[in-house]
């Protein structure tokens, strides 16, 4: 187990794990956390992950983990590895099974005062709206057609059909479709679980929450991001289904095969990967970007959802129902980006797996309303407590592939959570609380209860500290929907 | 731990799940990982009807073997609503001929969405063989 005596210090929030530590390292590990969640962190194998991460053949700079992390499989939850383009490897399991899982605000003029009395409505129309649970099929059913269309167009294909506005693509991460996506690359397992679940939110961690803005942190930035204190907004945290799973699924099969034929040595088979230009990168790329592409039209369907739900309980009861898209992130992805390496231009592709994109000021990825501001980055916390607004920064781009946090991240196994708490009194509890829960599953509730996650606002204090984000709004639940 | 020859039990993982599975030998090391995997998943199986489906893999390794196993019987459990409670497995060569037997799902708490090879090593002990497997939940 890593102890505190293999870190070197270098500021309050910032530590390293170097390349010495164990000779098959190839760059070192920076370490993005407090004092504090340190004692966390060393308590799993989150750090073991992130040197054995370290071992990917082509990586530049160093493998960055965020103050969220905690133990995953293969790669680190809350980690980001950045190799270079084109001879360097991609992992399919450095992004994760759930590819483009990701998160999405929406923002109202709806003071919370003038709609209190009709949340439990809401949250119940949200419920049926949007549908979720183990197995749950979705209200968009596609042909086999449609679904390539989905892969190569992402967002723009919800556009064309009706469940999104140009802002709402506007306001997506790459406007919600990756170039290069190639269906042909996709197995038919993966298509057959995908066709019937567009639109579905699915189980586990993912969620619908309606929050208030508790308090602003960043007047300018929350005003261009129309967020004003008092207001309701509505999150949507969910990806690419099992349409993802399976593609990741396949891929990680494929690649125990290619790592011999290239004479690529690794501590953990889960980290299986390929050169980018070689054949077998090229067609995980290419599919890989399909569970983009669909998980980004998947959000979008939702938030159409969530808008009907909206409209259907609050028309006529309150002056302004409408919801606007503040942005649409990934923290499940491997992007081909450009990034600043002992000062020069390196492109790269950076995995991210349980980690923001946080482009700073100035990105030229960033519609020109976000260039001043920087690129809005969205936190959620866990059920019942606090999410955050933050913004990407100069620090980000310098120090972190231009990335940042993704959640509080877990501290306690789901089967610990599940001895601790019962689903009926939590969501007891949180009802008291004046947050309204709608859950499919009580023993899913109760592995998602509060004490199984760090505090977010400890985890959000740190990549402030570190200066590799900028806060701008707290927001505060007051209905969750969740699987 | 059980000292019974065949078994599986929980284990302690941060986000996902993981169970350590034992057995005399590699058919039963995989019939075991299956039925702990719908525990974990708490599926509980209709009387009726039965059904039976046939299952032909061939892995690299035993680990690969187990892999593409538990895959397969999670990919027909969320596509034909299908769980199973009865195997009868042969391996040569590491060729898997599986005939599993089982009856509509009646009820699931909880979806496993994918089988990992994260530090998956099947390795010998004098009760047979034994290995942990972590699911992406």
């Amino acid at each position: 187990m890593i102890t505190k005596k293999d870190l070197r210090k270098i500021n309050e929030y910032e530590w390293e794990i170097p390349k010495s530590y164990r000779g098959d390292m190839l760059v070192p590990v920076r370490v993005f956390v407090s004092n504090d969640l340190l004692d966390t962190v060393l308590r799993d194998k989150s750090l073991e992950q992130a040197v054995n991460a370290a071992t990917l053949p082509g990586l530049v700079g160093h493998v960055t983990v965020m103050p969220d992390m905690h133990q995953g499989y293969g790669f680190p939850i809350g980690g980001v590895a950045a190799t270079r383009y084109p001879d360097g490897v991609i992992s399919p399991g450095a992004i994760g099974y759930d590819i483009n899982c990701g998160v999405r605000l929406l923002a109202s003029k709806i003071p919370y005062d003038s709609a209190e009395e009709y949340l439990d409505q809401l949250a119940s129309t949200l419920n049926a709206y949007c549908p979720s649970g183990v197995g749950g099929k979705g209200s968009v059913p596609l042909s086999e057609k449609d679904l390539d269309n989905v892969c190569l167009e992402g967002s723009r294909w919800a556009l064309r059909k009706g469940f999104a506005t140009e802002m709402d693509l506007r306001h997506t991460e790459e406007g919600g479709r990756l170039d290069g996506a190639d269906p042909s690359f996709v197995s038919k397992r993966a298509k057959d679980r995908g066709r019937p679940q567009l639109g579905t939110l699915g189980a586990g961690n993912h969620f619908i929450e309606v929050d208030i803005v508790d308090r602003i942190f960043d007047e300018e930035a929350a005003q261009v991001m129309g967020l004003e204190e008092g207001n309701l907004v509505l999150q949507i945290h969910c990806g690419s289904r099992g349409f993802g799973h399976q593609i990741c699924t396949d891929y990680v099969d494929d690649f125990q095969k290619a790592i011999h034929k290239y004479g690529i040595k690794l501590p953990d088979r889960e980290l299986v990967c390929a050169p980018m230009n070689s054949p077998e990168g090229q067609a995980y790329m290419a599919a890989m970007h399909c569970a983009a592409n669909y998980a980004f039209a998947n959000r979008q369907i939702l938030a159409d959802h969530a808008r009907r739900a909206f409209e259907d309980t609050l028309k006529g009861k309150v002056q302004n129902w409408h919801l606007h898209q503040v942005y649409d992130i990934a923290h499940n992805m491997g992007k081909i980006e450009t990034h600043m390496i002992d000062g020069q231009p390196v492109k790269v592709c950076v995995h991210r797996k349980g980690a923001t994109r946080a482009f700073g000021p100035g990105s030229p990825e960033l519609p020109g309303e976000y260039q001043k501001i920087g690129q809005p980055v969205l936190v959620p916390g866990s059920m019942g407590t606090a999410s955050w607004v933050l913004v990407g920064t100069e620090g980000s781009m310098a120090q972190s592939f231009g990335s940042t946090c993704h959640g509080a991240g877990r501290m306690m196994s789901r089967s610990k959570a599940k001895k601790e708490v019962r689903g009926d009194k939590l969501r007891n509890q949180l009802e008291k609380a004046g947050i309204r829960v709608r859950a499919g599953s009580m023993a899913g509730l109760a592995e998602e209860a509060p004490i199984a996650y760090k505090d977010v606002d400890a985890v959000v204090e740190t990549v402030a500290g570190a200066k590799i984000a900028r806060k701008v709004a707290r927001l505060v639940p007051v209905a969750v929907i969740k699987g | 731990m059980d000292e019974s020859l065949t078994g599986y039990l929980e284990i302690e993982h941060t986000a996902d799940w993981a169970l350590t599975v034992w057995a005399p030998d590699l058919t039963g090391l995989l019939e075991q990982a299956a039925r702990g995997m719908d525990t974990l998943s708490g599926v509980v199986l209709k009387s009726a009807p039965r059904v039976t489906r046939e299952l032909s893999i061939t892995g690299y390794d035993p680990e690969h073997l187990l892999v593409k196993f538990l895959t397969d019987i999670l990919f027909i459990g969320e596509e034909e609503g299908l769980g199973f409670d009865t195997f009868e497995l042969s391996i040569q060569d590491l060729h898997l001929q599986a005939q599993i037997s089982g009856a509509p799902i009646a009820s699931q708490q909880k979806e496993i969405k994918a089988v990992t090879y994260h530090d998956l090593r099947i390795e010998s002990n004098p009760r047979g063989l034994e290995t942990t497997i972590v699911f992406d939940v």
